[in-house]
């Protein structure tokens, strides 16, 4: 757990001291760190859900996966109790990176707490969903890593996190609103600043909280679907 | 009653044929092998006998399910020993075979004195709450053993169930195989390319290439070779060949500077052939025909030789895909 912390923790301290200044001058009223804050913490969320198709790839390298799958044990509810289980894992993550926030000088309170566990859960089944598809039909743990790294830094870059969706390169804007994180994020970054602030605009709508929620849950489902798809066959 | 049958088994991988059209069936209560060498397909027809593997062509039954359209009920009947250790290593065996039971539904009353019963018999009772990565080889076969029959399934799958265990092991294991068998009435179906595991089975299937070249019981296999072996070394063996083919009408064959042929009531022709034979005998030794020998004759080659040397296959199935 401590390593899917640490990155996202390095980069909130270093980014939010290296560009704090700057982006203070370009957007008055917001703390940088404020501003990255939410996408720090769907960044936890992001690894370690992903990485829950790394149990499928350890299960298959170990052999252990021949026993799951000979047996008559239902392959979705297999494939759902690992995204749960992942969910519940980026939950507890998710939790101690929320403690952190008043040493971060972010404002936090009850409510906000409560807004943002059900959004967490969302957006880690979410990938979940995806990591479990990735992992569902590789061989090796390198290979999955490898694909992982691949998948998980555009993603990252792409979605809002260090810097705002509207206002860079046309190609940039459109490939920041195909990704399922940047309504994750979109969605936290409200909870925690108001709609002033965020509110991605898809097709000239501005999306609320929930507009970014429901779009990340149907991703979800498509990936899970798509993943328990492809577990089920038979090669 | 038949409790796996097949008819034109065929899977394909891509280009290569790994099972082609293979057809047999396996009685209730039988012990069935299926003899060959590494890369014959045996392990191929397991994995879509317990349908982890879709067939190409071709169709199968196991205890009366179809292997494609009812997976499920086939998996709660057959229990299986994979080639591959399968256990979850940071789990205990006791864990290990509760797990199990779980994915099996098997009640907890029943369960209980299963466990006993089963790790007893492999004699693992009192090493049931050691973590999987304490074991040896053996013990974790000895498990995997006890596990695939912890569900009472009707057929039991072994593939190469004692590869790599040393010969103490390998004896324990088939006694608890046999004990099995006769208190429970359970059909094996299993693997080898073991000569003398091979001989436990009622019949064996010789495999080679992914195609059954002989089917029958180990005595008849062995008495179709036409009589006992008859191994010979003489000063001139190119010669001796010859001899034997042209004066006795025998059909000999030549492995390591051995010159093997086969008669019918080999004793009782060993001192003629001795005393009247041209060439001088250096050495000369008379046996009963093994499963290595029938598999000789039926595919001109020793099964030995193929694990040797596993090179001109793998870079044939390497052409075959292209590279």
């Amino acid at each position: 757990m401590f390593s899917s912390f640490s990155m996202p923790l390095l980069f909130l301290i270093i980014f939010g001291a290296g560009f704090g200044r700057l982006i203070g001058q370009m957007m008055p009223g917001v703390d940088y760190i404020q501003f990255m804050y939410p996408g720090i913490l769907a960044m936890t969320v992001l690894m370690t859900s992903v990485m829950s198709g790394l149990s499928i790839v350890w299960d298959r390298e170990f052999g252990f996966l021949k026993e799951v799958l000979v047996s008559p044990l239902n392959r979705s509810g297999v494939l759902v109790g690992k995204a749960v289980g992942a969910g519940i894992i980026a939950i507890i993550q998710g939790a101690i990176m929320l403690a952190l926030a008043p040493i971060l000088s972010v404002p936090i309170g009850l409510g906000t707490v409560l807004a943002l566990l059900p959004l967490l859960l969302i957006l880690s089944l979410t990938l979940s969903g995806l990591g479990l598809l990735i992992g569902a039909r590789m061989r090796s743990q390198q290979g999955f890593q490898i694909l992982m790294q691949l998948v998980i830094f555009p993603m990252m870059f792409l979605s809002g996190i260090f810097f705002p969706v509207s206002g860079v390169a046309i190609w940039l804007e459109v490939l920041s609103k195909l990704n399922p994180v940047t309504y994750g994020i979109d969605a936290i970054r409200q909870v925690f600043l108001g709609t002033e602030v965020a509110g991605v605009t898809v097709f000239g709508h501005t999306m609320g909280i929930l507009d970014s929620a429901i779009v990340v849950a149907l991703v979800g489902v498509v990936l899970l679907t798509a993943a328990i798809w492809v577990f089920n066959r038979q090669e | 009653m038949d409790v796996i049958e097949t008819c034109n088994l065929v899977k394909k991988f891509g280009e290569l044929e790994a099972v082609n059209r293979v057809s047999f069936t396996v009685k209730a209560g039988e012990v069935f092998g299926f003899l060959g060498p590494n890369g014959a397909g045996k392990t191929t027809t397991i994995n879509m006998l317990c349908t982890l593997l879709k067939p190409t062509a071709g169709q199968a039954t196991v205890n009366g399910f179809d292997v494609i359209k009812e997976r499920s009920q086939v998996r709660e009947s057959i229990g299986l020993v994979f080639q591959e250790p399968t256990l979850d290593d940071y789990l205990t065996a006791e864990q290990n075979l509760r797990f199990h039971a779980y994915a099996y539904g098997i009640p907890k009353n029943v369960l209980e004195p299963r466990l006993k019963e089963l790790l007893d018999m492999v004699e693992l009772w009192d090493r049931r709450k050691g973590k999987i990565s304490t074991y040896s080889g053996g013990m974790r076969r000895r498990l995997e053993i006890a596990r695939g029959f912890l569900h009472h399934p009707r057929v039991l799958f072994l593939d190469e169930p004692t590869l790599g265990l040393d010969p103490q092991t390998r004896h324990r294991i088939w006694d608890y195989i046999h004990d099995l068998r006769k208190r429970e009435n359970l059909a094996i179906f299993m693997t080898t390319h073991y000569m003398d595991e091979a001989e436990n089975c009622d019949r064996i299937a010789i495999i080679d290439y992914g195609q059954i070249v002989a089917l029958d019981t180990p005595e008849r296999l062995k008495n179709a070779i036409g009589g006992d072996v008859i191994a010979i070394k003489t000063e001139d063996n190119e010669k001796a060949l010859r001899l034997l083919e042209e004066e006795y009408k025998f059909a000999p064959s030549v492995e390591n500077g051995v010159v093997s042929f086969t008669v019918p009531h080999g004793e009782e022709f060993l001192p003629g052939f001795v005393s009247r034979f041209p060439l001088r005998l250096l050495s000369i030794g008379l046996r009963r025909p093994t499963l290595e020998d029938v598999f000789l004759k039926l595919t001109g080659h020793t099964i030995r030789e193929q694990q040797v040397d596993p090179m001109p296959r793998i870079r044939r199935i390497m052409r075959m895909r292209g590279h």
